[in-house]
């Protein structure tokens, strides 16, 4: 007789915690290399509390505050036949570490034909905009533009726990985004055990007719509430979750778009040369002639992240209604 | 030779030999298609180097981990990678070590422990760390190296990589090629203290300087960092001090180097040196050196053939390797 363990309702900081626990616990070669990581303070955001203490200090490694050390010590320990997990605390210190992961971590298996693969994974954190300019921005966009790297951005626990997974088992560099307004209070119930979500593979999180609206991580949520929302006006939106940016679930966007004709997409990056700019051009490439309208972006504005919360700067539900609105012409 | 060799048996002296010769005699043919134009591609000299990638090649064993620069010829020869994968690599051919895609700044060959290689100055410390750390957790009697030169020792890498080294005991051993220039830059000119080997000694590991025209002297220390390594003794930095007999790229000119300085280099030329003391010193007589010198330049000429005659790599090859898996690469082509 099988015995079905119940999902549990958990955080994301949580389900994060649970998918670096089983892949310890089932890989040996799974290492975790970053400043604060280890017990008693388990990371700044706890992600990894509890791991040092239950596979030492060897294994979860707290390090100097060095950037490129970090990730140039997990580039090395990738290519000497482990599966590390580095944490930079925020995304924004990854310009501190650019070199180790564009010119080393992306390249290396195609430099060498194949030969040496980097399967590493670089867990970060974005978010905190209470903390100013230089912890809060969302450089996704820098990182889809290198290929060879791979960007994943879970935007609830179930696929924190298993995007997650999925990079550690990923024989190349993922960067895996964790935003800090999810990471606390989004909460949902996890599947036990071994889960995993494909990378590249989007979730229809709310199916529609008239809009689709594609988007990811943190504004997920705020496109549910404007799609909820709409829907009281008789507009019917369709809300996918991308999940990772690379690798690219196409299929599902066209698809979607090419059903409702409209397209809105959504995210907390920059609008200029953010993800949209990628997503918009594919989108009108290849379905111009079927779209009611032209796909619009909804993104932060073309400024440092302002410390103020009263300088609006990332998409909010009444901006995300507004351009639905505007694709269906009211 | 300050030293004496007597302890090093003739083998080892005579494969010594045979690697300098190797790399001197290649290095100094692909500078000369790079200036006549047959072979297309930024080409670091690694004239001056003979002695200490000789050491090195004759002080590690397969098993030991080598990460190298762009100025990567004498590493992969002494880490014993075939010169013909080598110079196809260089050419950009399909036979090369990395299939074409890397070339001659990013070779690499994990059969027989060269693990990498980066044009980025400095970025290999960091790297050879993380291998470290593999080798420690493994539990494995095996040392990693990273050579690098001189300027390299600027870079913040080089600090944040000793710092992790000596904090955590690391199987790493340090070797700086310095060759008294960064790029165009001499040493007295970009360094606070020309002491490298007395900077590492605030990261709490062993450090030595050694004379990196003596290739015996440097065979010691190098033997020895590795055997530390190994044991669980921990980093050791060993700052080979040299002078680059070339350019610092293969077509650039070394007008600015000062002449005296140069000559006085010249002089001190490993490989020529190395020879006559093996004479000198009873260790080999004239006509076996003549023999190796001849299959020496037998097997450039050959890898050179090999490299000029490989064909170019498949257009199909493009978009392999970029991923694991290519059906996640979001964008092929350039529409």
């Amino acid at each position: 007789m099988t015995v079905t363990e119940p999902a549990e309702t958990m955080t994301m900081v949580q389900a994060m915690n649970a998918a670096l626990d089983l892949a310890m616990a089932q890989d040996e070669k799974v290492i975790l290399l970053g400043e604060d990581i280890a017990d008693p303070i388990g990371g700044v955001l706890k992600v990894t509390k509890g791991l040092s203490t239950k596979y030492g200090t060897a294994r979860v490694r707290a390090t100097p505050i060095a950037e490129t050390g970090i990730v140039g010590a997990a580039v090395g320990a990738a290519l000497g036949g482990y599966r590390p997990v580095a944490e930079i605390m925020f995304m924004d210190f990854l310009t501190v570490c650019l070199d180790q992961i564009v010119n080393h971590a992306a390249k290396l298996r195609y430099m060498s034909g194949g030969h040496t693969p980097v399967p590493l994974t670089i867990r970060t954190a974005v978010g905190t905009q209470r903390f100013g300019a230089q912890h809060c921005q969302n450089l996704e966009a820098w990182f889809m533009h290198v290929p060879g790297m791979k960007v994943v951005v879970p935007s609830n626990p179930a696929d924190a726990k298993g995007l997650l997974a999925a990079c550690i088992a990923d024989d190349d560099p993922c960067l895996y985004v964790e935003h800090i307004g999810l990471a606390f209070t989004e909460k949902g119930e996890v599947p036990p055990g071994r889960h995993v979500v494909p990378l590249g593979s989007a979730h229809t999180v709310r199916a529609g007719t008239d809009v689709t609206v594609i988007t990811y991580g943190m504004q997920v949520r705020n496109a549910v509430t404007a799609a909820d929302s709409l829907a009281e006006q008789g507009i019917s939106v369709e809300v996918i979750d991308l999940r990772s940016l690379v690798p690219l679930d196409l299929d599902t966007i066209l698809a979607s778009a090419e059903r409702t004709r409209r397209a809105v997409i959504v995210h907390d990056a920059h609008t200029f040369c953010g993800p949209g700019a990628e997503l918009a051009a594919r989108i009108n490439e290849e379905l111009f002639g079927e779209l009611l309208a032209p796909v619009l972006r909804v993104g932060a504005g073309y400024s440092p992240v302002p410390f103020s919360t009263a300088l609006e700067f990332h998409p909010t539900p009444d901006r995300i209604r507004a351009a639905v609105l505007a694709t269906v012409g009211r | 030779m300050t030293t004496v060799g007597s302890q090093l048996d003739n083998r080892t002296l005579l494969h010594m030999y045979r690697l300098m010769r190797t790399i001197t005699t290649t290095g100094d043919r692909a500078a000369e298609e790079v200036k006549s134009g047959a072979l297309a591609s930024a080409f670091y000299p690694v004239r001056g180097l003979e002695g200490v990638c000789a050491a090195l090649g004759a002080a590690m064993r397969v098993e030991d981990k080598l990460v190298s620069t762009y100025r990567s010829l004498g590493d992969a020869v002494a880490k014993g990678t075939s010169l013909r994968g080598i110079l196809a690599e260089v050419y950009g051919r399909a036979d090369g070590l990395c299939g074409g895609k890397g070339g001659p700044m990013h070779l690499h060959d994990q059969d027989v422990g060269y693990v990498t290689s980066t044009g980025v100055v400095g970025a290999g410390l960091p790297i050879a760390v993380g291998l470290g750390i593999a080798a420690q957790l493994d539990g494995a009697q095996r040392a990693v190296v990273t050579t690098f030169g001189d300027g390299a020792t600027s870079i913040g890498a080089f600090h944040e990589a000793m710092n992790m080294a000596g904090l955590w005991k690391l199987p790493v051993v340090f070797v700086c090629q310095n060759n008294q220039w960064g790029e165009h830059t001499p040493i007295v000119e970009y360094a606070a203290s020309t002491d490298l080997a007395g900077r590492a000694t605030a990261y709490a590991m062993a450090t030595v300087a050694v004379d990196g025209f003596d290739p015996i002297a440097t065979y010691r220390v190098l033997d020895e960092a590795c055997a530390r390594a190994r044991s669980g003794g921990g980093p050791t930095f060993v700052e080979c001090r040299t002078y680059r007999l070339t350019g610092h790229s293969g077509s650039a000119d070394y007008g600015y180097m000062p002449a005296d300085e140069l000559a006085a280099a010249l002089a001190r030329d490993p490989a020529p040196n190395f020879r006559a003391w093996l004479i000198e010193s009873g260790q080999a007589d004239e006509s076996v050196l003549a023999e190796v010198d001849a299959e020496v330049d037998a097997e450039v000429a050959d890898a050179f053939a090999f490299a000029q005659a490989s064909p170019q790599p498949a257009p199909d090859q493009r978009y392999r390797h970029v991923f694991a898996d290519a059906t996640h690469i979001p964008a092929q082509g350039e529409s």
